[in-house]
């Protein structure tokens, strides 16, 4: 949501609590243990929330979004059944799990961040300071370049290696690493002449999101 | 939730979402999926082991400690590994810094990104929509609602974490801190001064 306007001001809660319920913790944790237990990645638990309904994306607070992609996602993956979610009970076989049952034990593994750079598979195509343009693209599949940046240039700042690439792995289409760079765009490219200069935007864009400019 | 937005507006026991919640994790459990202790050592992890005290350790290290603040800026996940007692940050942090030329800021336009290892859960203001939509565009006057305001030349860098990369910001240590020890240090080191919404402390003003 980069960029859109209308959103209002930012106001900070004094003395904000780490959850204001005890649901927010529960979804948490069933989406942390979930996922450490093999049923889906990082990259198709976001994919699932960015996939609600804008109305309803829009009118959710984060961990309701947490909530709703993760029903959708257990169903549509074959874990829960919509029957099940509704009657609060299981009525069906369980699907097997890739690292089977999430228990105590398995906290230690959820609370260390995992990595996701892999070997390159081939040379990087941009070097450090070079020009580049974001890709004006619009897969209906999850990606990670932010749609106020496309079309516009802006210059390699760091190469980070190459790391697991979103918009396949979302998908279950494999890691198939890329190159990620981080891009650094004037603020007056971005949002036009009018805007202040001393403004500087980065983002952290895959290969496969720019073209040389 | 009192004086909080939600978009819950049912103030009963036991509102429609939370038996939702409660709807999924007890059939999550019947299944064999997970069980409900896990899960409450989950939370109980998160609340007690991850916070701002954590990334407020490696900001006061590097403000006394010029080799650790190279490797810092140089490697992030590296130097913060050196350091036993902080949490595992994983592969991809990256320590950005602040001078009294450039400023920096981060934000997760996307979803809501956030170096979790370091600060601990992000607060509801930057996984909010005037946050992720006005940061990139107008950075000067979401540091005007946090009170913040920065010189007309200074520069400001807005870092969109995008990817698996998170970002730390390293702001300037406080004028008058001169002796100070490292713990000290960090006791002036705020969540949002290391998001760059925020100035560290100063000493002796009020909190």
């Amino acid at each position: 949501m980069g960029g859109m306007d209308g959103f209002g001001k930012v106001e900070a809660e004094p003395n904000e609590p780490m959850f204001h319920t005890e649901w927010e913790s529960r979804v948490l944790a069933m989406v942390r243990a979930m996922g450490a237990a093999g049923a889906f990645n990082i990259d198709a638990s976001r994919f699932y929330r960015e996939a609600l309904p804008p109305e309803v994306y829009l009118a959710s607070s984060y961990y309701k979004k947490w909530l709703l992609g993760l029903e959708d996602l257990l169903i549509e993956k074959g874990f829960v059944g919509a029957d099940e979610v509704a009657q609060a009970h299981a009525l069906k076989t369980a699907k097997p799990l890739e690292h089977g049952k999430f228990t105590v034990d398995d906290v230690e593994r959820v609370m260390t961040r995992g990595g996701f750079g892999r070997d390159a598979q081939g040379p990087a195509k941009f070097k450090v300071g070079a020009r580049v343009r974001a890709r004006n693209m619009h897969p209906v599949t999850h990606t990670r370049l932010p749609r106020y940046t496309h079309g516009h240039v802006g210059v390699i700042e760091r190469i980070h290696g190459c790391h697991v690439f979103p918009d396949s792995a979302a998908t279950g289409a494999g890691e198939n690493p890329q190159w990620l760079y981080t891009v650094v765009f004037d603020g007056r490219e971005l949002w036009g002449p009018d805007t202040d200069p001393t403004i500087k935007v980065s983002i952290d864009a895959f290969e496969p999101y720019l073209e040389p400019a | 939730m009192t004086g909080h937005e939600h978009d819950d507006h049912d103030h009963s026991e036991l509102s429609e979402t939370e038996l939702r919640v409660r709807a999924l994790e007890t059939v999550l459990t019947e299944k064999g999926y997970v069980d409900s202790a896990a899960l409450d050592a989950i939370v109980q992890a998160y609340e007690t082991r991850i916070g701002p005290h954590n990334g407020a350790r490696v900001v006061a290290k590097a403000w006394v400690d010029p080799a650790f603040k190279r490797a810092l800026l140089e490697d992030a996940s590296k130097a913060v590994g050196t350091l036993g007692h902080v949490s595992r940050v994983g592969d991809h942090l990256v320590a950005v810094e602040n001078t009294s030329a450039r400023h920096n800021m981060v934000v997760c336009t996307l979803c809501s990104c956030y170096p979790w290892e370091m600060l601990g859960l992000p607060p509801v203001w930057y996984k909010s929509a005037p946050y992720r939509s006005r940061a990139v565009k107008d950075p000067r006057g979401v540091l005007s609602d946090f009170g913040v305001t920065l010189p007309k030349e200074t520069e400001i860098r807005v870092w969109d974490s995008t990817a698996e990369t998170r970002f730390l910001v390293l702001p300037m240590r406080p004028m008058g801190t001169e002796g100070f020890s490292e713990e000290q240090l960090a006791e002036l080191v705020t969540r949002d001064s290391m998001i760059g919404t925020g100035f560290p402390k100063t000493p002796g003003a009020p909190s």
